[in-house]
């Protein structure tokens, strides 16, 4: 009996670590498509995770000290999140492959942003100072179950 | 007390160092712009001086231009749609005299629309301007029955193509926003100053109310000049030549 019970653990051991191998995208949800501009570099302005988490509480922050105090550093801002990550193809964060809007569809939150602002690039927008420019980001993957890696310098 | 020679002299050097450095420190102030990461601050009280005589009849390039800036568009409904600054005329019953000149949002130091807003939308920044925060703003509209100068409209529908500085959408309330994003810039003019200009009117100055030295103030020292509805005590930021 007890040699049973052993097996039966190992077995099921075994086929956990099967089915936690299996890649992820067998999923039914289609991930989010995330891509940025290559030229803006790959390193956005807070550590990844921390964006990922915790964006929102940035652009709000940045959002009121800009409206009533007249405080406009870009380093938080919508427009400076909008410059960066627009889709180069179509100049837009919202749409099928917007980086807010396949990330916003994926985890089912509306967003209200863009009912107001505009979802496009400024056509000339200026790389803001201090972040190196990189020749090439590497393609990224889709951020779920795949933590992007990020060159620390 | 009586100061000896070398006494009175250390007096009076320090005396001259400090008159030279304390206008020379307010120069600095004056002149230099804000920096993007620093608050406005009440030092500051922008306002337009508009000379009604300069105002030409059937011209718009003020509202065009305005219009262009901020990225305000209609749906052809004129009873409806969004008027950041209109040209008014008004005539002299007794005489017949008619003249036209812009009015917009006056930026005033007591504005009603804050006075009856809600939730705090509507707000006067320390420099003197008067904003809708779209954040907040739940669109009642009681700011637009509030204003005396009809400066305030409505967004009815949805828009799109908005400029990247001037967020707007359905469901808001708007109104000149002396063009914050160019005040914010440095750029020490408005839109409707600009294209004025251009025309060749210059009607429509840009300048700080606060600062003696700007032409604003100049040329409110040089001529009479009055706000619009000064019965009411709004103290405007908007002041008018030649009604």
């Amino acid at each position: 009996m007890k040699r049973f019970t052993v097996g039966v653990f190992a077995g099921l051991f075994a086929l956990s670590v099967a089915y936690a191998a299996e890649p992820a995208k067998t999923t039914r949800v289609p991930a989010p498509s995330i891509q940025i501009n290559k030229d803006r570099g790959e390193q956005c302005v807070e550590p990844t995770e921390e964006m990922r988490r915790n964006h929102m509480n940035y652009i709000l922050h940045q959002r009121d000290e800009t409206m009533h105090r007249g405080i406009r550093t870009t380093k938080h801002s919508l427009k400076n999140c909008i410059n960066c990550h627009a889709n180069p193809k179509t100049g837009s964060v919202l749409g099928k492959d917007g980086f807010c809007a396949s990330c916003h569809h994926y985890a089912a939150v509306k967003i209200d942003c863009f009912e107001c602002h505009t979802d496009r690039a400024e056509k000339k927008a200026a790389i803001p100072a201090g972040r190196p420019r990189q020749a090439l980001a590497p393609v990224i993957r889709t951020a779920l179950g795949q933590p992007r890696q990020r060159h620390q310098p | 007390m009586t100061i000896n020679r070398r006494g009175f002299l250390g007096i009076s050097g320090a005396a001259i160092a400090v008159s030279a450095v304390a206008p020379g420190l307010r120069l600095i102030e004056l002149a230099e712009g804000r920096a993007p990461d620093q608050a406005v601050t009440p030092k500051q009280r922008w306002g337009l001086l508009i000379d009604a005589a300069k105002c030409a009849d059937g011209c718009t390039a003020c509202i065009d231009a305005c219009h262009e800036e901020n990225g305000v568009t209609g749906n052809n409904r004129p009873a409806t749609d969004p008027q950041w600054i209109r040209k008014v005329t008004v005539e002299d019953n007794t005489t017949g005299f008619r003249q036209s000149f812009p009015v917009m949002c006056q930026h005033c130091e007591h504005p009603p629309c804050v006075d009856v807003c809600p939730t705090g939308a509507s707000f006067k920044r320390a420099d003197g301007i008067v904003l809708v925060d779209k954040h907040t703003c739940i669109g009642c509209r009681y700011c637009m029955m509030a204003c005396p100068y009809k400066a305030r409209s409505f967004i009815h529908e949805v828009t799109t193509g908005q400029k990247t500085h001037a967020p707007r959408g359905k469901g808001t309330v708007e109104s000149c926003t002396l063009c914050v994003h160019k005040v914010d810039r440095g750029d020490n003019t408005t839109a409707c100053a600009v294209a004025c200009k251009k025309e060749g009117h210059e009607a429509i100055l840009f300048g700080d109310l606060n600062d003696p030295g700007s032409e604003i103030r100049k040329r409110l020292k040089q001529k009479p000049s009055t706000q619009l509805r000064p019965d009411l005590k709004l103290n405007t930021g908007v002041r008018y030549q030649g009604v």
